[in-house]
């Protein structure tokens, strides 16, 4: 099978991406290398394409109703240019995909999936929605989707459009031109700092990246690929579907609970995330640190007080807190932070220890507080 | 851009003869390139006896684990304790201050007769891609 490309395969190979396939797609892994992008990204700002991404319209009378179904979250309390994080659930609670819902009108919906899942959720939803899924079109191919992230983000976009950055608050959006292309403004991404996501045609994306790239090299913009977006994602735990969350394991084990909103009325998996919440579960996605020296990656194996307990969802070197990092699922009675297990790093045990998450928080951004107690009382 | 005065593996790894007859190895800078950024270094043990072949440690870098292989027969005389802290020198320096262990060799005459010189090398890279 022959790798999709982006509308930006030419500017990548023009910029010196080092092209690799990645969920059916040809991507650029990295342009300058993974960890000057990092932390470009950390201290100025970085542009990634995040074309492969699937965009799916959702619209008319049946939109609301059948996202409601579809999602843990409650939609009901989107309005228009605000978006919110969700997922599409399976009966038992797990991922079928984490998304983004962003809602442009009273009826008239977005959803952003993961690239690799985009034809399953269509499917999925095609499925589980009936007739009311006639509603659901997909966009994704004349759709870009650029995320610009980091501190100057918003200096950089604010040269190049008259929408107000300023107004467009976390997770929320605004329509308007940016370079004089048509597209979606929202402040969001996927590597804990600020910054936006910028969707427009397909056939106008080249375009607005050689714009941002030009206005935001004075201020050390530099292009980004999917290593970084890894590593970045990963100190601020952002749960990557397909490593952290899948079918298999439930939005409550996920850490992601707060995504659930039982008093919404029904949704697939309502049950099961509602016994979750008021049972406890008993396993739970942590963050952990290495207390020796090695690298954790993705399907290490870990071993808890002496018995193996599944591998690692996402490791890694982080690259600006200079720590080996990782993501598992441990017992529930032993996902306080400080609790000791063990990685197994090509048959060696290496010690580890769960640690306060996200590893990293941007400066000026509080950590926020659990709200599980108020959660649960609804 | 490869040193001709080094001798090379298929699996990227360079060796210098040393003039008391001990072996400089390292990793070549095609390998570095490609590895990406180098986070860590996995290195044997001094006094070490290694088989032509065997496994003696690890380079990661942020992307991926690649394990080093010993090109011919020895043991560890030496090896670079300043990667511990600095592992990146790997990535600057692949051919200088990025080397990784010292071995005393079983046969110098192994190196000749088994490794490439720095064209057939070349020429590996080259059909590899």
């Amino acid at each position: 099978m022959s790798l999709r490309r982006t509308p930006l395969h030419a500017l990548h190979r023009e910029l010196g991406g080092r092209l690799v396939p990645f969920a059916g797609w040809e991507m650029p892994v990295q342009f300058g290398g993974v960890v000057s992008e990092h932390m470009a990204v950390r201290r100025q700002a970085g542009l990634f394409d995040v074309s492969h991404m699937g965009e799916l319209r959702v619209s008319g009378p049946e939109a609301l109703p059948l996202l409601q179904r579809l999602t843990p979250n409650d939609v009901s309390r989107l309005v228009p240019g605000r978006a919110q994080y969700s997922a599409l659930t399976t009966d038992s609670g797990g991922f079928v995909d984490d998304i983004i819902v962003y809602r442009r009108g009273e009826e008239s919906f977005l959803v952003v999936t993961n690239a690799a899942n985009t034809a399953r959720d269509l499917a999925w939803i095609r499925e589980r929605g009936g007739t009311a899924a006639e509603c659901v079109e997909d966009l994704s191919d004349e759709t870009a989707l650029l995320a610009l992230q980091g501190p100057r983000a918003q200096a950089i976009l604010q040269t190049l459009t008259d929408l107000d950055l300023t107004t467009v608050r976390y997770y929320r959006f605004a329509e308007g031109e940016v370079a004089g292309v048509p597209g979606t403004v929202a402040r969001m991404g996927y590597t804990g700092e600020d910054g936006f996501e910028i969707m427009v045609p397909a056939d106008r994306a080249e375009e607005l990246a050689r714009r941002l790239l030009e206005a935001g090299s004075p201020e050390g913009l530099v292009p980004t690929g999917l290593g970084a977006r890894d590593t970045l994602r990963l100190e601020a735990k952002m749960a990557l579907h397909g490593n952290d969350i899948d079918e298999d394991h439930s939005v409550e084990e996920a850490d992601l609970g707060w995504i659930v909103k039982p008093d919404k009325g029904e949704f697939i998996g309502r049950d099961v995330l509602v016994a979750q919440r008021e049972n406890g579960v008993t396993r739970k996605l942590v963050g952990f640190e290495l207390r020796d020296r090695g690298v954790p990656r993705h399907g290490y194996p870990i071993v808890v007080n002496g018995e193996p307990f599944g591998e690692v969802t996402s490791g890694g070197h982080a690259p600006f807190l200079k720590k080996s990092l990782g993501l598992a699922y441990l017992p529930a009675d032993a996902c306080e932070p400080g609790q000791a297990f063990e990685v197994v790093i090509r048959g060696r045990p290496v010690p580890a220890e769960v640690a306060p998450t996200p590893f990293y928080v941007r400066p000026g951004k509080k950590k926020k507080k659990k709200k599980r107690a108020a959660a649960a009382a609804v | 851009m490869t040193p001709d005065d080094l001798y090379y593996s298929k699996e990227h790894e360079w060796l210098r003869l040393e003039a008391d007859g001990s072996a400089t190895i390292g990793i070549t800078d095609h390998a570095q390139q490609e590895l990406g950024d180098i986070v860590y270094v996995e290195l044997p043990d001094p006094d070490t006896a290694l088989e032509a072949d065997e496994v003696m440690g690890s380079v990661e870098s942020v992307k991926a684990v690649s394990e080093i292989f010993c090109p011919v027969a020895g043991t560890v005389t030496e090896v670079n304790g300043s990667l511990e802290d600095a592992p990146e020198v790997v990535n600057s320096d692949p051919y200088g201050d990025g080397w990784l262990i010292r071995l005393r060799l079983d046969d110098p005459g192994s190196v000749a007769a088994t490794m490439l010189s720095a064209g057939d090398y070349d020429k590996h890279v080259a059909s590899e891609e």
